[in-house]
């Protein structure tokens, strides 16, 4: 088991120093010289404060030199410098995650406990009036952009039944304290959590339906039912247990589409994460900070994994800890 | 191809995908032929709400320019975006995936190592760095979709030529000396054709969703009209005038919807041993 995580860690680390590397040549793909950009964000671009750039970037360093020291500043969690912003890309990242976290775990639980609930109400009355409208919407869910979901929340709860707040993390200048503050933040979580939760829920319940239905027709089910066992026992413990396994997979797969649905939620409500920190680099093209998030993102996806693959091994016995 | 067409029409939701995605081509190539007026020109006064004048049977936007004008436009930036775009995640995926089902051993696993890494690699994420970089024009967009959805391609093709690489009629054409080439093009890989169409018609919609949310976001072509930046462009004026945004917004879902629809009809008719019941 120790020697299955080490494993899978290491194999992880080894992906990351794979996209640090990507993100160096991405940043000498943009047109011009990376000292011009900096220094265009900088609003300077006289020849000696580029020498000093260069210099101070190692930029007049070979290729390769330069790969050494990129890699090396950004194992010392070193993402470089956001001249726009004028603070370390590291600091305004770490800024900005928690609200990110918040949004995305909750948008999280929100579509796996939804998507899968419903997925079964469809599989057990598979062809019913309930099931054809489960399908329906999920299918609809599936197809809408994310970004157009949280304008017609904010059209439909903000702007026409004025029952939540459309932007922010908190009521601006309230200062609430204690569970004030607690209620206002979940009414601000509320519509950009569900915008994402709405499209995964739609996955989930698709698969979790199609998973139902396959798992129903296997042996042990009729075994089951043979012994003479409650068809709800059966349904929870037979059917939903070993249907869970691919909607699982699959929850693992998505978790970098959940980083963009950040990204696209985050912008339309003003949450203040690193998603709506990814569309103000691109407004200003601060490539230093535009990549940073990047790297971070990518960090995330690849702890998001590792946790659902150790999941994934607890939930069915049969899979053994071998690498 | 007869049982094709019989199957495809007993599916009622790949039917009316089918009708929709006609409709939408339609608008898409003969649309600027009845709306020569080109969709970034201010037609009338700005705001002019929907329903209000014949000519302009869905409003105007915030520099008065044709909201109508810019969905027919519109149709064909989303469209071809989605159709190229596929297009070349194709020609990434393919030939990797069937590369690495067919020579196995040290090749096919490097290959599938680089094929997972871009599937860790937060795609959407992914996709604005390239846009941004590269900076936004159709063909970054497209080269951008294509980088981020070609991996799934690789993994399908190789599944189906490892299984089809043991069959005996490929054994056959080993022993009787055709060049790998020659087997993976002509005997190989026309066998795993239905499964990769039903991908690709899947991949059309996810490519249209992705050059939309680009184009939200600021990165779409500065020069052609896209839903993605209509609804973008439409976003910071909501409270005044709803249609700006919601119009484009139907445009999108129902393309991608359709597109999805016609997936899962193909997928029903030509795989009919799979999904026996009612999916």
């Amino acid at each position: 088991m120790l020697a299955f995580i080490a494993q899978r860690i290491g194999k992880a680390v080894i992906v990351l120093l794979a996209i640090v590397v990507l993100n160096f040549f991405l940043i000498r793909l943009a047109p011009g010289d990376p000292a011009l950009v900096m220094a265009g964000e900088a609003g300077a671009g006289d020849q000696i404060f580029l020498a000093q750039l260069r210099e101070k970037f190692g930029l007049d360093q070979p290729l390769p030199v330069q790969l050494f020291l990129y890699v090396k500043g950004i194992i010392s969690l070193d993402l470089g410098f956001s001249f726009r912003q004028q603070m370390p890309v590291s600091k305004l990242i770490l800024d900005r995650l928690p609200a990110t976290l918040l949004l995305t775990g909750t948008a999280f639980a929100i579509s796996l406990a939804f998507g899968v609930l419903f997925g079964t109400l469809a599989a057990r009355r598979a062809g019913s009036w309930t099931d054809t409208a489960i399908t329906v919407l999920a299918l609809i869910f599936y197809a809408t952009p994310l970004f157009w979901v949280a304008l017609m929340a904010i059209l439909l709860f903000s702007v026409t039944m004025d029952w939540l707040p459309s932007f922010g993390y908190e009521t601006v200048g309230a200062n609430y304290t204690g569970l004030a503050h607690v209620l206002d933040v979940g009414a601000h979580l509320i519509m950009p959590a569900t915008t994402i939760g709405l499209f995964f829920m739609a996955t989930y319940a698709r698969m979790t339906r199609a998973s139902m239905l396959e798992v129903k027709r296997l042996d042990f089910v009729k075994t089951a039912r043979a012994k003479g066992l409650r068809d709800a026992v059966i349904q929870r413990r037979h059917v939903l247990r070993n249907a869970l396994l691919p909607v699982v997979t699959l929850a693992g797969l998505q978790a970098g589409t959940l980083v963009g649905g950040a990204v696209l939620t985050e912008t339309v409500f003003a949450w203040p994460g690193i998603g709506r920190l990814m569309y103000e680099a691109l407004l200003q093209r601060d490539y230093n900070l535009l990549l940073g998030v990047f790297v971070v993102c990518s960090a995330m996806v690849l702890a998001f994994n590792l946790i659902t693959d150790l999941i994934y091994r607890s939930v069915d016995p049969r899979i053994e800890f071998a690498a | 191809m007869r049982q094709f067409w019989r199957m495809m029409l007993r599916n009622p939701g790949g039917l009316i995908g089918l009708v929709i995605l006609t409709i939408a081509i339609a608008v898409a190539v003969f649309g600027p032929l009845l709306f020569p007026t080109s969709p970034w020109r201010m037609v009338q006064r700005p705001f002019l709400p929907p329903f209000t004048l014949a000519g302009l049977p869905l409003g105007t936007d915030a520099l008065g320019r044709d909201v109508m004008a810019g969905i027919i436009y519109g149709a064909r930036v989303s469209l071809l975006v989605g159709l190229v775009s596929t297009l070349a995640a194709l020609a990434i995926g393919v030939p990797v995936g069937a590369a690495a089902g067919y020579f196995g051993g040290r090749i096919g696993d490097a290959l599938m190592r680089f094929t997972e890494f871009f599937q860790t690699v937060p795609s959407f994420a992914l996709a604005i760095v390239l846009v941004a970089v590269l900076q936004p024009s159709i063909v970054s967009i497209v080269i951008a979709i294509a980088i981020v959805s070609w991996p799934p391609v690789a993994r399908l093709v190789r599944g189906e030529v490892l299984s089809l690489r043991t069959r005996e009629y490929v054994q056959a054409a080993i022993v009787t000396g055709q060049t790998n080439s020659w087997i993976i093009w002509r005997e190989i890989l026309p066998n795993a054709l239905s499964p990769v169409i039903v991908l690709a018609s899947l991949m059309v919609a996810t490519a249209i969703l992705l050059e939309s949310s680009l184009s939200f976001l600021g990165l779409g072509d500065p020069n052609l009209m896209s839903w993605g930046y209509m609804v973008g462009a439409g976003r910071t004026v909501i409270r005044q005038a709803w249609w700006i945004t919601v119009f484009p917004g139907v445009a999108i879902l129902i393309s991608v919807l359709a597109l999805n629809l016609i997936g899962e009809g193909l997928n029903d008719a030509l795989n009919p041993r799979l999904n026996k019941d009612g999916r």
